[in-house]
Formats: structure tokens, sequence, C-alpha cells
């Protein structure tokens, strides 16, 4: 227990996956009430043509991918703004063009090898000193910018026609989350890899969402949810070489189970 | 400004029309509201009284015309906290919505703050007051889809008039809400209007509500059939053909 801290990798492994598991789960709250969790995925897929031109032109993929991952967001938010009804259309088709044209780039960089890899599975433990101080830095900024406008969040994602009432600015807001969403993908990416960030945006917040009464219970229980999962996967690779990425999703999912049990049993009237 | 002083309307709706898309739901509306006005909005479904206040609201934009709101033109209006609103089918929310009692009271606090708009300790009491006023106060920590529909109804209420606003909207608040919480509830509009001197605009098809508190009648059905006195409603004639067996609910006082 004590010399899996003594690594330097573990530490900065831990320190970027909890900072990355909490922006993660907060935002993830907000994006399943909205209906809207489907953004993450498709930032995701947007997130691999970033990688793939950042590999393509030799630019740190990372940042690479934030820049265009960022970009894409406020373009599908302005899109989703105008089209009304046709909000997840514009969502499939930057996230598979976003896909298709990585593919095209990673092929004519001849880059399809583990390097890649690590992008699309994650791969937490490899994570460099610049990365973390990357990763962590967004994270806080995502998790402050939420609790700015934590209260106006919750009133919009409940009733966002009374919110509107309320002098609160919609169409702002939603900006903000499509930008803050994007920044989280990127960096979720770190953690799981692009395949799975998806999930890290909606099961821990989903499990929260099974067993809280008021929306800051809401907030917390995803959290630890969230945190706990990216530690646990974090110590099932070091003791038993499984995929930290796999495993958190994994286990994560396991909460959820657990919890939406206890509601159907609340509910049922066998448990209290 | 105090608008009541020199008999300024709070509401002022000139040459408003408005469709979705090709169907036209509003035509040519002229309208005012006055401090202290108790109006009543009837018509038949989809006559357009909601659509009438969510252009008011500015949720909804008007293709052509002109609002007034308290004073101020509405493409510039920011005293939201002046307003209260309470939504058709508030009820409608998901009942799995993790969020309680008295984070959505709350809710209405924010129109009073600016960024970061946070709320503070003495918030809480604030809070505490509004949810007395609809008797819920020991409703406080329950989240909001555990509690029936008439008191989902009474905490949106409560998150309407938070503020204390000066202009109340209302959009058929006691749907699906018992005959005796109706009454309290309608005693509990009447005292807002009398004693505390707040405008009520209230949306219904409750015919029988009207004879009680209410003192102006619009009537819609995509244009303004009718806007005036209760009393002027029940004289006239149109109105009597409009509402044929029911007029005697509307216009027999007690
Ligand atoms: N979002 C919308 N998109 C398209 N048409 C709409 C929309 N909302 C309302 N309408 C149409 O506008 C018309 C007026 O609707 P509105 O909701 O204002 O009626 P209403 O008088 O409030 O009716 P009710 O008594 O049923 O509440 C209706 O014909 C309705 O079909
Ligand atoms: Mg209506």
């Amino acid at each position: 227990m004590e010399d899996i801290l003594t690594y330097g990798f573990m530490q900065r492994a831990l320190v970027a996956g909890v900072f990355i598991s909490i922006a993660c789960a907060i935002l993830g709250v907000f994006l399943v009430l909205k209906r809207d969790a489907m953004l993450g995925h498709g930032l995701s897929h947007v997130t691999f043509g970033g990688v793939a031109l950042g590999l393509f032109l030799g630019i740190k993929p990372l940042l690479m991918a934030l820049v265009v991952a960022v970009f894409c967001s406020v373009i599908i938010q302005k899109l989703r703004e105008k089209a009304g009804l046709y909000e997840d259309t514009a969502i499939g088709i930057f996230s598979s063009t976003g896909m298709a044209i990585g593919i095209i780039l990673v092929t004519l960089s001849g880059k399809f090898n583990v390097d890649l890899f690590s992008y699309l599975f994650g791969n937490i433990l490899a994570i460099e000193r610049f990365e973390v101080v990357i990763a962590v830095f967004l994270a806080v900024t995502v998790i402050m910018v939420i609790s700015f406008f934590y209260q106006e969040l919750l009133y919009q994602t409940f009733d966002a026609e009374a919110a509107r009432t309320s002098g609160i600015r919609i169409g702002f807001l939603d900006a903000v989350l499509a930008v803050l969403t994007s920044i989280t993908v990127v960096i979720g990416m770190k953690v799981v890899g692009i395949l799975l960030v998806a999930a890290l945006l909606v099961i821990p917040s989903a499990a929260g969402l099974q067993i809280a009464k008021t929306f800051r219970q809401a907030v917390i229980i995803s959290s630890v949810v969230s945190i706990g999962s990216v530690i646990a996967g974090l110590f099932a690779a070091f003791y038993w070489d499984l995929p930290a990425a796999g495993t958190t999703v994994v286990v994560a999912f396991l909460v959820f189970l657990a919890f939406g049990t206890l509601r159907i049993l609340k509910k049922r009237g066998v448990l209290e | 400004m105090d608008l009541a002083a020199n008999n300024e309307p709070l509401v002022s709706v000139k040459n408003i029309s408005f469709s979705f898309g090709s169907t036209k739901v509003l035509e040519d509306i002229n309208l005012s509201i006055t401090q202290g006005d108790f109006l009543a909005v009837i018509g038949p479904n989809g006559s357009g009284k909601s659509t009438l206040v969510k252009i008011i609201l500015r949720i909804y934009e008007p293709g052509n015309g002109s609002i007034v709101l308290l004073g101020e033109d509405l493409k510039n209006f920011e005293q939201w906290d002046k307003i209260g609103y309470v939504p058709q089918k508030a009820t409608n929310i998901d009942p799995f919505f993790p969020v309680s009692v008295r984070e959505v009271v709350g809710m209405g606090l924010l129109s009073k703050k600016s960024f970061p708009r946070f709320l503070l300790r003495r918030d809480e009491k604030i809070i505490d007051q509004a949810l007395e006023q609809v008797d819920l106060k020991d409703f406080k920590s329950r989240r909001i889809g555990e509690l029936s529909g008439g008191q989902q109804q009474r905490v949106f209420i409560a998150r309407a008039i938070v503020n204390q606003p000066s202009l109340l909207f209302l959009d058929e608040p006691t749907t699906g809400v018992d005959a005796e919480t109706q009454e309290r509830f309608y005693s509990m509009l009447g005292t807002l209007n009398q004693a505390h001197q707040i405008t009520i605009v209230l949306i219904t098809h409750d015919l029988g509500i009207l004879n009680k508190h209410v003192n102006k009648i619009a009537c819609l059905n995509q244009r303004l059939v009718f806007h005036g006195m209760h009393d002027d409603f029940c004289n006239s004639e149109l109105v009597q053909e409009l509402l044929r067996g029911e007029h005697h609910l509307v216009c027999h006082r007690h």
C-alpha cells in the first residue's frame, strides 16, 4: 500500500486521475439531466480527429486535440441553436467527420501504432509531467467555472423556460457547458482513452442520480463514485496488470448497478 | 420609477402578432395591465394564451409590435426579479430529477443576483418564508418528485413569489389540484393581490374562479375577443354567446 505511492508514475496518475474524475462527474450530472450525454460521446470522436492532426503535424496531440475539440464544441453549439429540432444531427455529423478525418490523417502519418493505442484506450500510468500540469489546471478550471455558474446551470437544467424569465442567459450557459465538455473529454482521454471517456462522463453521474435526493447530493455522490472508480482502476493496473481504463469503467458500472438496485428495492418498500 | 403614481400600465402590449412557422397563433393583440389588476386570461385550447404570456416574458420573440414591461422596452428589460412566473404544466417535471423543494424555491432568488449567483445564509430565511406562504415548510428537504401534483404546483408558486414580485404570471396553476386546495390557493392569490398589491395575470379554464377575485378579463381566440372589466364582460353579448352554458358560472356574483 505504501510502496505503491512511492512510484513517481503512480503519484502523477493519482493526482491527474482524481482531478479529472471530479471534473467529469460534476459536468456529467448536468449533461445526463439535460439528456445531453451524447455531446460527450460526439466530442470524443472529434477529439480523435484532433489527436490525429497532432500526430500528423508533429504537434503535441493533447494540445492539438484541445484546440480542435473546443473549436468544434462551439460550432456544434451554434448549429444546435440554429437547427432547433435536429440537435443530435449536429453532433452526429461532427463526430463521424472528426473520426473520418482522424483515420485519414493517422494513416497518412504512418502512426497506426502503440502511440495511437494509448490515446484510444488511455494510458494514465504513462502520463507525463507536463500533461499532469495541464490536466490538473484544466480540471480545476472546469470545476471552478461550474461552481461559479452552479445555481444558474441547475435552474436551466431543471426548467429552461422559467430560468429565462429569471434573466438567466440560456444560450450562453449552453455554450459554456459545450466548451467545458470538450475540455473535459480531452483530459478525460488521458485517463480512460477516447473510446471510454464518454463513459466517465455518464456512468458515475448516472450512479449518483440513482440515490440522490438533492442536487448537491447528486454532485457529491457522483464525484465520489468517479474518484473511487479511477483509483480502483489504477490499483487494478498496478497489482494485477489489468488495463486501468477498462477496470475504471467496469467499477463505475458496478456501483451504478448497486445504486440502481438500491433505488428499486427502496421503491418496492423492501428497504426502510 | 413609481408606475402607479403616474398611472402608466405595468404591461402594455401593442400590435403583437405571432406565428409558429406558418401557423398563425396571435393576431394584432393590444392589451394593457395596470397596477393592482387581477386579470384572468381565458379562451379555448390553442387560442394562444400561453404563447401571449411567453411573449411578454421574452421566451418567444414576436415578429412585430412592441411590449413595454414595468416601464422598460421588453428588448432591454432587466428587472426580472420583479416578475414571477408559474409555467403551464410546471408539474410535468422529471420525477427523478434530484432536486429538493428548497433548491427549487432558491432558483427564484437568482434573478435578484448578479454573477456569481450564489445563495447565501440569509437566503435560507427568505426561502422559508415563501414556503410558509404556500404551507409547505415541512417539505423543504424533500425531493420534489416525491410530492403530489398539487404540492409540486405550490412549490412552483413559492418559487414565483419568493422575490415578492410586483407582477405574477400564472399559467393554469391549479390543474390537477384538488378542490379544497384550489379554494385555499385562490384565496391566497386574492390576498397577494389585495394585501400585498401584487398584480396578477392568471390563465385559466376554471370559469368558476372568475367571480371571486378577478377584476378584469381578457378573452383570447387568436385575436383578443374581449378585454375589460369583469362586469362589462358579463354584459357583452359576444361573450354570452361564447360561453353559453357556462355564463352563469362567471357572471353570477355571490
Ligand atoms: N412550440 C410550438 N411549436 C409549434 N406550435 C406551437 C407551439 N406551442 C404552441 N403551438 C401552437 O400555438 C397555438 C397556441 O398555443 P398555446 O399554448 O398558446 O395555447 P393555449 O391557449 O395556451 O392553449 P391551452 O388552453 O391548451 O393551454 C396552438 O395552436 C399550438 O398548437
Ligand atoms: Mg396554455
